[in-house]
């Protein structure tokens, strides 16, 4: 995972409340075998709404996403992160998340900062009369700034860390392999190994096929 | 100190012990990998550029999305191609080994583990699939994960977890001939409730959980997860060892005799503490079925479907009138006058050769209720084998059931074989959800024997209904294994 200190992008006012993660990303993309490529899925049902802000060209670069309270609500689709990821968006600040969606966000290396409804407002207001500005997001300062408006957000510590150390929960555990090392060296032999792998004679199978 | 079966596999896993609120970090000892739940995980890995950690300790199989018939053409379901493409390409890229769909070693991915020998007391066990509960049968610590776990699997070979709470689950007594540990399991699931087990492993003992066959073991851990147990787990013994020993991959020489020396110790100390205790009497058991749309609601078969109004607890009786509704079923009705469309026999739950074995008994010499569709599918391609050598597969099809190779089939909606809107089927599966086994399908859930019975009458009934010749002897049908009709092979 990237490390993560500053980042500066332009910032998306989402004037909506409750956006679930049916609305983040529809169940029917859910069918991919791929990890990326969910940019198209993201906000997929808005999308082909012109008033859309994604929609909207100044906007439709943006990488900071600003939105309104209980963001990321519903399933717990790993997708819905992906999608956002996948877009291009590194933050997300709302007033409220979801437990599971933070926790993914975490996972997953995106940013989702917890601001003050009244500073939400202050953003969307610079955002909607300056459309395209950048946001700047300071992870060590816990600060997000456009223009002259700078407003705090909270983050939980041991996920700050880990964002800002770049590492996701494969990286944090691989900082112990010399542990795991250690613990493989000393595992039994009767323990179980796939490789070489031992099977009874292959034979035929012979399909079956529709009665009737 | 004293400890349960599931604290000492965990204490024996340990790389790391969490501190301050931190998780344990556990080893992993076998991974099984699958087509659905696996693409995002190896994608990960090639985005960070990791390797498999443990290939050697990785088997993938082709199960969920694979047809029963024609399995020699091209799968005409593009999503489910695109699946199972993806798994034979990442398992190549990544030298995982795999048994695809026309192998005789693929099968559903739980039955593959035990019959290769790959699944033994004490291990570690995970899979992207919620029924790998399965695997605890044997004294394994086995569990299912989400993709992001099976991503972190095959980079570290560990996962990291905060502790279980157990359960002791103890059956008394001896089954009564007719009830299999299907039964056992589904009227745990009806006491406990399907979230009674949260948060919990389960270790079922007892005298009727020790007389049981490994197949039969296997039944009740696999459905633990409907019990909403992330595990369940029986001490390994002598049938234990049995089933293991000469198993491809099963030790051999002093790694057998030490092995089965460690398992010995892995059962819970007589003074160990469970977070909590459940006890049933066997004796009290008759063959039970679900008339709902969860594992929970079930019954005894000689009992009538509930009637909402009486029951009292405001939630059960909304929740048990919008399953009556969807299961379209009138509140008083007999079970036994339930009619049937359709009688699937197979799943990783009941798809075992004892399974199979068991119904051939009930259906040599009988052919099928008119108007009833019945599928018996094998849970492996092996499992197949053994039955078409035991002649099972004539009974089957002269009978009137169709014979097919290995899979998921009908359990999930998620290959060609499924329900039809409004479709009812007594089946010997793990879950009766909405949907579940194709859109509108209607599910109860049965133990093999009740789903043979079924079969032969058309409505819901168990082998006491049906005049049975006298030399078909019922104290067979209890779960153990039955003499085989030619010599096994290890399927």
């Amino acid at each position: 995972m990237e490390k993560f200190s500053t980042h500066t992008g332009v910032g998306v006012p989402l004037r909506r409340s409750n956006v679930d993660t049916d609305q983040i990303i529809p169940a029917v993309y859910l069918k991919r075998v791929t990890r990326t490529g969910f940019e198209d899925a993201l906000f997929a049902a808005w999308r082909g709404d012109p008033s859309f802000v994604l929609n909207q060209e100044a906007y439709s670069a943006g990488s900071v996403l600003v939105a309104g309270p209980d963001f990321g609500t519903g399933s717990s689709r790993e997708h819905a992160v992906w999608a956002l990821k996948d877009y291009g968006f590194r933050v997300v600040l709302a007033s409220r998340f979801a437990d599971i969606f933070r926790g993914n966000s975490g996972k997953q290396g995106l940013v989702a900062g917890v601001v003050a409804q009244e500073d939400v407002e202050l953003l969307w207001k610079v955002l909607e009369t300056r459309p395209g500005t950048e946001v700047t997001v300071d992870l060590e300062a816990k600060t997000a700034t456009a223009d002259d408006v700078t407003v705090p957000f909270q983050i939980d510590d041991y996920t700050r860390w880990r964002l800002m150390e770049g590492l996701d929960d494969i990286g944090l555990t691989l900082q112990h392999e010399a542990d795991i090392t250690a613990f493989e060296e000393q595992r039994a032999s009767w323990r179980p190994k796939t490789l070489p792998a031992k099977h009874l004679p292959s034979v035929p199978i012979e399909p079956a096929r529709p009665v009737g | 100190m004293a400890g349960t079966l599931a604290e000492k596999v965990w204490e024996a896993h340990l790389v790391r012990r969490g501190s301050d609120g931190s998780p344990d970090l556990l080893y992993i000892d076998l991974h099984l990998v699958h087509e659905v739940t696996s693409p995002q995980a190896f994608e990960g890995l090639r985005l960070t550029g990791r390797p498999v950690r443990r290939a050697d300790l990785t088997i993938a199989t082709e199960d969920h999305n694979t047809p029963t018939l024609d399995i020699d053409l091209p799968i005409a379901d593009l999503t489910s191609r695109t699946q199972i493409d993806t798994l034979r390409n990442n398992a190549r890229e990544f030298g995982v080994r795999i048994h695809s769909l026309g192998d005789a070693d693929q099968g559903i991915v739980h039955q593959v583990g035990p019959q290769l020998g790959l699944t033994m007391p004490g291990l570690t066990v995970v899979c992207g699939d919620s029924h790998t509960s399965t695997h605890g049968a044997f004294g394994a610590l086995a569990f299912g994960i989400g993709t992001s776990e099976v991503e972190h699997v095959l980079a570290t070979q560990t996962l990291p977890l905060t502790p279980f709470k157990t359960m002791a689950i103890t059956v008394n007594g001896d089954l009564p001939p007719g009830t299999t540990s299907k039964d056992i399991i589904l009227a745990i699931i009806a006491k406990i409730g399907t979230g009674g087990g949260q948060g919990y492993v389960l270790e079922y003992r007892g005298e009727a959980i020790r007389k049981l066959s490994m197949e039969a073991r296997m039944t009740i851990c696999n459905m633990s997860i409907e019990a909403g147990a992330r595990a369940g787990m029986i001490a390994p013994d002598e049938t234990t060892f049995e089933y293991l020993a000469g198993r491809p991959h099963a030790p051999e020489g002093a790694d057998w005799d030490a092995a089965v020396e460690y398992w010995k110790t892995l059962r819970s100390d007589d003074d160990a503490e469970f977070d909590a205790e459940v006890v049933l009497e066997a004796a009290d058991l008759e063959p039970f079925v679900t008339w709902g749309t969860n594992p929970g609601q079930g019954l005894p078969l000689s009992a009538s479907v509930p009637v909402p109004a009486d029951i009292a607890d405001e939630g059960d009786r909304v929740t048990a009138a919008k399953a009556l509704e969807y299961m379209g079923l009138e509140g008083g009705t007999p079970l036994r006058d339930i009619t049937v469309d359709t009688v699937f026999i197979g799943s990783c739950t009941n798809g075992r050769i004892e399974d199979l074995r068991s119904v051939a008994k009930v259906l040599r010499g009988r052919t099928k209720a008119d108007d009833v569709r019945v599928l018996v599918v094998p849970a492996s391609a092996r499992v197949r084998l053994q039955a078409e050598a035991e002649g099972l597969d004539v009974i089957f099809k002269e009978f009137g059931a169709e014979w097919r190779n290995a899979g998921c089939s009908m359990c999930l909606g998620m290959n060609p074989d499924q329900l039809a809107p409004g479709e009812r089927a007594a089946s010997t599966s793990n879950r009766n959800f909405e949907g579940r086994q194709g859109k509108g399908g209607r599910t109860h859930l049965v133990s093999p024997l009740v789903a043979a019975a079924t079969a032969v009458r058309g409505t819901l009934s168990s082998v006491s209904d049906l005049d049975l010749d006298e030399d078909v002897d019922l104290a067979t049908f209890d779960g153990t294994p039955l003499a085989p009709l030619s010599a096994p092979s290890f399927v």
